[in-house]
C-alpha cells in the first residue's frame, strides 16, 4: 500500500486516542502536586473595593497585590491607532468580565480549593455594564480603558474608488447581520501543570496549548525569567480551534506560584469556567451594501463592520485579528471594481476575543454570501447565477484582488458548478413549486469562500503583534536502528500531523511509515515554532519537513555511494534503499554504519551525520487560497421553527492532498461547527453583562443527529508557491455553513418575505419572524 | 466544579431512610444522581446528607395484581427501554423511555427520581400523569398512596414531606387495551422537551385524554380531549385558546411547538 502523499492513510494517532491511551494534562499526576480553583469576578463591570480572606486559608490563597513583581499581559499591534489593554493574570483594581480571575485558591483537591474560594469574600462596586458593542461605540458609553477616552481598540478603513460607483447605473441592496457571541468547545478544555524542576533549574508548564513555544515568551516577558528557564510542553491536546492559542493568565498564575510554594501545581478547566470565562469568539456585527448592474454584475461594496473584541488584547494575536482582517477578506472570491469598508473593534465587558477555526471569515462570509443572496432576489436572478458573472475565473489567476490579496490559484466557477450540480438545483426548484406532503417548506442555499494559510513575514509583520512567523523548522534525524525521528514546532491536536508528516517523509526517504516517529509539543525537543494555526501546518511544517529530509537523502546517498563503492551521481534512493548499478544497501544499514560501525565509514563522510535542522519558507509567502463552494437543501417548519438539513455538499479546492481521508476528516469537523453557528450556539448575555449559558443544557452544541452526512468533492488545483502544491485547508469547514444555511432558510421562507439575518438561526427565531411577517407588511429585513 | 462536602449513607430499608431523612435537616434522597450530581458539582445544591435508597430491597423490583403494576421507584429508564418491566400499555412506556435523554443517563436514571424531582419537562411526568399514574410515598408513618397528578404540585415541586421518599410508581392494567401516542419537540436530541404531547385514546368509547406537558409549568391534562380533534387532526383553532386559559405561555412560538407535539403525539397513537 502506498504510504506517501495523497495515501488514504488511517490516522497512526488514533490508535491511542481510541483506546483511552492519550496522555491529556488531566492525566498527569505529579508527586506533592496540589490542586488551583480559581475565585472569578461575579460582575462584569466594577471596582474591586477589598477582597477578605479567612485568616486560616491566608496561606493558600493568592491575588494580584501577592504577586507585585509579575508583569501584565499585553498583546499590542503596531497598526495605526491601536490602543493598548493592559492584563493582569489576577485582577487589579478593576474586574472587566463576568469569569475574570480574582484570586488563586491552592488545596489538595480541586474540591478544596473550591471550599476554599467560597471563603473569599469579594466587595465589588458594580458599574455600568459595556454589553452591546454598538452601545459601546457611542460617546455617552461606560468605559473599559479609562485613559482611551472610548471603547476602540482599533478603527480601519479602505476605500478603493468607491464613490464612483454612484455615478454608474447600479442596484443596491443593504442589510445588516449579527452573528452571535460564541464559546469554542473543544472536547478537552485547558489544563496547566506548573512545577520547577530543580536539577534543570526550569519552570516546567504543562499545558493543553497550540503554542508551546509562544507560550513559553509570554511566560518570559511577564515572568522575568530567560527563555532558557522555561520549558513549555504541550502534551495530547484535545481539539485547539484557535481556543487554545493564547497565553493563559492561568498559565501564569501557576508558574508564579510554583516558584513560590515549591510544589506542583494544577488547573484543570471546567466546563463552567469554558462557558462563562471563555465565550469568546465570532460576535460581529455587519451594516453592508452590495452595488450592482442590471444584470447582477457585482459593482461594489460598502461595509461598516464591528466586532465584539471583548476586554483585553488577548496575547499573542490581539483584539483586532478579527476586525482587522474584514476589510481584506470580505471582497470574498469576486472581482468587482469599487470597494469601501471601516471596521471598529470595540472594548466590552466580555472575555477577549479570540480567533476561532476561520477566524473573522465565518462572520464575513456570512455576511457577504446571506446579502448576495437578497441582492439576487431583489433583482430576480438565481443566486448562483449572480456569483457566476463575477467569481474571479481562472484564467485571471494568480490574482491580486481589490484588497490586495493574492489568489494563489484555482477556478472558482467550477466549483460553484460542480455545487450546484451535486445538489441539485433544478430538482428543487421543481420540488418547491409543488407543496410538501408534510407542510414544510423546502429551501437551498449557496456560499463560496476562500481561506488564506500558512501566510507568512511579510503578513505578520506588518501587523506587529508579539510575534511573526519565519521559516518554520524541522529536526529530523535517523535512529541507531535506521527509524526515522521528525521534531516539529508546531503542534498536532487533531490534525493528523503526526501521519501526514509522515506520508511527506514516506515520499522523499521511503522509510516505512511504522519507523517514522513524529515528536511535537515540548519546547526542550523541538525546534521554534509560532505554532499551529491559520492552517499553516501542511504548509509550513509539510515543507520543512520535506528540506529536513531531502538534505537526509543527500546525507545517506552520499555514504551508501561510497558503502556501494561508487559516486554519488550513479545511486538513487529508492523504497528506503541506496540502489547502485551493482547493487544497493538499505537506509537502516547505513544508519547502523554512521552510528555503530564507523570505522566502516569513509573517510571523508560528512560529519554532520544524520541528524539536521532544516527551515523552509514558501515561495511566496502570502499564503495559499484553498476555497470550497457548500450547498445546503433545508427543509422549515414554519409553525415550529425546526430545520432539517436535507443535503449538505462541499466542492473544495485544498490544493494537492497529502491525506484525503484526513481532509474529509477536516471538512465534516468543520462542518458540525459551522452548523453549531448557524443553528444551534449563543452566548447571550444580560443587560449587567451576565453570560446566559453555564452548562451545555443552556449551551446548545450540535451533537450526532443534527449534523447531516457531508457528501464533499475535491478538485485539486496546485498552489504554484508550496512544496508540493498543498493548500492549507483546516478551518475552512467551519466557514460557509452558517451562510449557506441561512440563504437555505430564508429560500424557503421567502415566501413569506421574510429573511433571518441572524446567527444562530434558532426555531424561535424562525417562528417569530413568520408571525411578524404575516402580522405586517412583508418587507421588514432588520437584523433580529 | 466540584461538590462540596456532604455525608453519604446507604439505606437498608424504607424505614431507615425516612428515619434518616427526618433526622438530618439538610439531608436529600440520591437515586440514580443524574439531575442531583451536576446540582452537587454546579454547588446549586449543598446537602449535608445524602441517602442512597437504590439498594432498598423492592425499589428495583416489580409486583403486577390483578389490577395493577407496581414499579419499584429505582427502576431505571433502560429497565424500561429494553423491555425487561412489565408493561401495562402494549410497549408505549418503552417508547417514551428509548427518548429520555441519552443513553448513559437512561442507564442510571430513575423513574421514581424523575418523579420526585417534579421536573415539567420530565418525559415521565407527562406521560405516567396520562396513565392515570399513581405514587407510592414512604414516610414516618408508614405508606401513602396518592395520584400522580396531585402529587406534582408545580415545577420542581411536590406533596413529598420531610423524612418521606417516593418507593413505587402503579400503573393500571385498565391501559392494555388503549393507543398511546408522545411527541417532545427539543432543541436538540437528548435535551430536555420545550413541548411534550401525550395522547391516550381510551379503547371503551371515544373517550381521549391529552397532556400538553411545557418546561415551565406543570403538566396541562385536558381530559376532553376528543373536543378538541375532528378526525385524526388537533382542532388549533380551538385547543389553543383553552390551552392559554388553563396557563399555557401565549405566544408564536408556543403555540407552534405545543400544537405540534399534541398533533404529533397524536399521529403516532394512530401509528403514523
Amino acid at each position: 500500500m502506498d504510504q506517501g502523499i495523497g495515501a488514504r492513510l488511517l490516522r497512526k494517532e488514533d490508535d491511542r486516542y481510541m483506546r483511552g491511551r492519550g496522555q491529556f494534562v488531566g492525566d498527569i499526576r505529579l508527586p506533592r502536586m496540589q490542586e488551583v480553583a480559581f475565585l472569578r469576578s461575579p460582575i462584569a463591570h466594577g471596582r474591586i473595593k477589598d477582597i477578605r480572606i479567612p485568616g486560616h486559608v491566608r496561606g493558600q490563597v493568592f491575588i494580584s497585590s501577592d504577586m507585585p513583581e509579575v508583569v501584565p499581559i499585553r498583546a499590542d499591534t503596531a497598526l495605526p491607532g491601536f490602543k493598548s489593554s493592559v492584563q493582569p493574570p489576577l485582577a487589579i483594581g478593576k474586574v472587566r468580565h463576568v469569569g475574570e480571575l480574582v484570586a488563586m485558591c491552592v488545596a489538595p483537591t480541586r474540591a478544596e480549593a473550591e471550599d476554599i474560594a467560597e471563603l473569599v469574600v469579594l466587595d465589588i462596586e458594580e458599574l455600568p455594564a459595556v454589553v452591546d458593542m454598538l452601545a459601546g461605540r457611542q460617546p455617552d458609553s461606560p468605559l473599559l480603558h479609562e485613559r482611551w477616552g472610548d471603547n476602540l481598540f482599533l478603527t480601519t478603513s479602505i476605500d478603493v474608488d468607491f464613490e464612483a460607483v454612484k455615478s454608474k447605473v447600479h442596484r443596491k441592496v443593504t442589510r445588516e447581520l449579527r452573528t452571535s457571541r460564541q464559546a469554542m468547545s473543544p472536547l478537552e478544555g485547558r489544563g496547566v501543570i506548573a512545577h520547577w524542576d530543580s536539577r534543570l533549574g526550569q519552570l516546567v508548564v504543562t499545558s493543553s496549548t497550540q503554542q508551546p513555544h509562544v507560550v513559553r515568551a509570554g511566560l518570559a516577558e511577564c515572568l522575568g525569567l530567560p527563555e532558557g528557564d522555561i520549558r513549555v510542553i504541550a502534551p495530547d491536546v484535545g481539539g485547539g480551534f484557535g481556543y487554545k492559542g493564547i497565553l493563559l493568565p492561568e498559565e501564569i498564575a501557576l508558574s508564579w506560584a510554583t516558584m513560590k510554594l515549591g510544589f506542583p501545581l494544577k488547573w484543570i478547566e471546567d466546563r463552567r469556567e469554558n462557558l462563562v470565562a471563555g465565550a469568546d469568539c465570532r460576535e460581529h456585527h455587519y451594516l453592508l451594501t452590495a452595488y450592482a448592474d442590471e444584470t447582477g454584475r457585482l459593482l461594489a461594496l460598502d461595509c461598516e463592520a464591528t466586532v465584539d473584541a471583548g476586554a483585553y488584547s488577548a496575547y499573542p494575536f490581539s483584539a483586532c485579528l478579527e476586525a482587522g482582517q474584514i476589510g481584506s477578506i470580505l471582497p470574498g472570491l469576486y472581482d468587482f471594481p469599487h470597494y469601501r469598508c471601516r471596521t471598529y473593534s470595540v472594548a466590552t465587558n466580555k472575555p477577549p476575543i479570540l480567533p476561532y477555526r476561520g477566524v473573522a471569515r465565518t462572520g464575513v462570509c456570512f455576511a457577504l454570501e446571506v446579502t448576495l443572496d437578497a441582492l439576487a432576489r431583489d433583482l430576480g436572478v438565481e443566486p448562483w447565477k449572480l456569483r457566476m458573472k463575477s467569481l474571479v475565473r481562472p484564467e485571471q489567476m494568480p490574482f491580486d484582488n481589490i484588497a490586495k490579496r493574492h489568489f494563489d490559484s484555482g477556478d472558482y466557477p467550477e466549483a460553484l458548478r460542480r455545487a450546484v450540480e451535486m445538489i441539485g438545483i433544478s430538482e428543487i426548484r421543481a420540488r418547491q413549486s409543488d407543496d410538501e406532503a408534510d407542510g414544510r417548506r423546502i429551501g437551498v442555499g449557496l456560499a463560496m469562500y476562500s481561506e488564506q494559510a500558512g501566510h507568512g513575514t511579510s503578513v505578520y509583520a506588518s501587523w506587529g503583534i508579539p510575534f511573526v512567523p519565519g521559516y518554520e523548522q524541522c529536526h529530523a534525524r535517523f535512529t541507531p536502528d535506521g527509524g526515522l525521528e521528525l521534531r516539529i514546532g508546531a503542534h498536532s491536536h487533531g490534525q493528523g500531523l503526526e501521519t501526514t508528516l509522515s506520508q511527506v517523509a514516506h515520499s522523499i526517504l521511503g522509510v516505512g511509515h511504522d519507523r517514522i516517529k513524529v515528536l511535537h509539543g515540548d519546547t526542550a525537543k523541538t525546534p521554534y515554532s509560532t505554532g499551529t494555526w491559520g492552517s499553516r501546518c501542511m504548509i509550513m511544517s509539510g515543507g520543512a519537513v520535506a528540506e529536513a529530509c531531502d538534505q537526509l537523502a543527500a546525507r545517506v546517498m552520499r555514504i551508501g555511494a561510497k558503502l556501494l563503492q561508487t559516486e554519488v551521481p550513479n545511486v538513487k534512493l529508492v523504497g528506503g534503499f541506496v540502489e547502485g548499478r551493482a547493487g544497493r544497501i538499505s537506509i537502516a544499514d547505513i544508519a547502523k554504519t554512521w552510528y555503530r560501525r564507523p570505522q566502516d565509514l569513509p573517510f571523508d563522510a560528512d560529519p554532520a551525520g544524520l541528524e539536521v535542522t532544516a527551515g523552509y519558507k514558501a515561495k511566496r509567502d502570502t499564503g495559499t487560497f484553498s476555497y470550497a463552494a457548500h450547498a445546503a437543501a433545508v427543509a422549515v417548519d414554519t409553525f415550529t421553527g425546526e430545520v432539517e438539513i436535507l443535503d449538505y455538499v462541499v466542492v473544495e479546492d485544498g490544493g494537492v492532498l497529502i491525506n484525503p481521508m484526513i481532509v474529509d476528516g477536516q471538512i465534516c469537523g468543520g462542518c458540525a461547527q459551522g452548523i453549531g453557528t448557524a443553528l444551534f450556539e449563543e452566548m447571550a448575555y444580560d443587560a449587567n453583562g451576565q453570560p446566559q449559558a453555564s452548562t451545555l443544557a443552556d449551551y446548545l452544541l450540535p451533537g450526532p443527529t443534527e449534523v447531516p452526512q457531508i457528501r464533499i468533492d475535491h478538485m485539486e488545483t496546485p498552489s504554484p508557491y508550496t512544496r508540493f502544491g498543498q493548500k492549507g485547508l483546516g478551518e475552512g469547514g467551519a466557514i460557509a455553513p452558517p451562510a449557506a444555511i441561512t440563504n437555505a432558510i430564508n429560500d424557503a421562507l421567502s415566501g413569506f418575505g421574510v429573511e433571518l439575518l441572524v446567527s444562530p438561526i434558532t426555531p424561535r427565531r424562525i417562528v417569530e419572524a413568520v408571525a411578524a411577517a404575516k402580522a405586517t407588511v412583508p418587507t421588514q429585513k432588520a437584523a433580529q | 466544579m466540584k461538590a462540596p462536602a456532604f455525608d453519604y449513607k446507604r439505606a437498608r430499608t424504607l424505614d431507615e431512610a425516612s428515619a434518616l431523612l427526618g433526622g438530618n435537616a439538610g439531608s436529600m434522597v440520591i437515586a440514580g444522581g443524574q439531575t442531583l450530581g451536576p446540582m452537587l458539582n454546579l454547588r446549586l445544591t449543598q446537602p449535608t446528607l445524602l441517602v442512597d435508597i437504590t439498594r432498598i430491597p423492592g425499589m428495583t423490583t416489580v409486583q403486577e395484581t390483578s389490577s395493577e403494576v407496581i414499579l419499584g421507584a429505582c427502576i431505571t429508564h433502560a429497565n424500561f427501554e429494553d423491555g425487561r418491566v412489565p408493561d401495562a400499555t402494549g410497549g408505549f412506556l418503552a417508547r417514551v423511555a428509548k427518548g429520555i435523554a441519552y443513553r448513559a443517563v437512561r442507564t442510571r436514571g430513575t423513574v421514581g427520581g424523575s418523579i420526585a424531582h417534579a421536573d415539567p419537562a420530565s418525559d415521565w411526568v407527562s406521560t405516567l400523569i396520562a396513565l392515570h399514574a399513581e405514587v407510592d410515598i414512604h414516610g414516618g408513618a408508614g405508606r401513602r398512596t396518592m395520584p400522580l397528578e396531585q402529587f406534582v404540585k408545580g415545577p420542581l415541586s411536590t406533596d413529598l414531606r420531610i423524612s418521606e421518599l417516593v418507593s413505587a410508581i402503579r400503573v393500571k392494567k385498565d391501559a392494555a387495551g388503549d393507543s398511546f401516542g408522545y411527541a417532545k419537540l427539543c432543541r436538540k436530541t437528548g435535551e430536555f422537551a420545550e413541548a411534550i404531547g401525550v395522547v391516550r385514546r381510551f379503547s371503551n368509547g371515544k373517550k381521549v385524554r391529552l397532556i400538553a406537558g411545557r418546561s415551565d409549568g406543570s403538566p396541562i391534562v385536558i381530559e376532553n380531549g376528543a373536543d378538541f380533534i375532528a378526525g385524526r387532526s388537533i382542532e388549533r383553532e380551538q385547543l389553543y385558546p383553552y390551552l392559554i386559559e388553563r396557563g399555557l405561555r401565549d405566544d408564536s412560538y408556543s403555540r407552534g411547538i405545543h400544537m405540534a407535539a399534541l398533533q404529533r403525539a397524536l399521529d403516532e397513537s394512530w401509528g403514523v
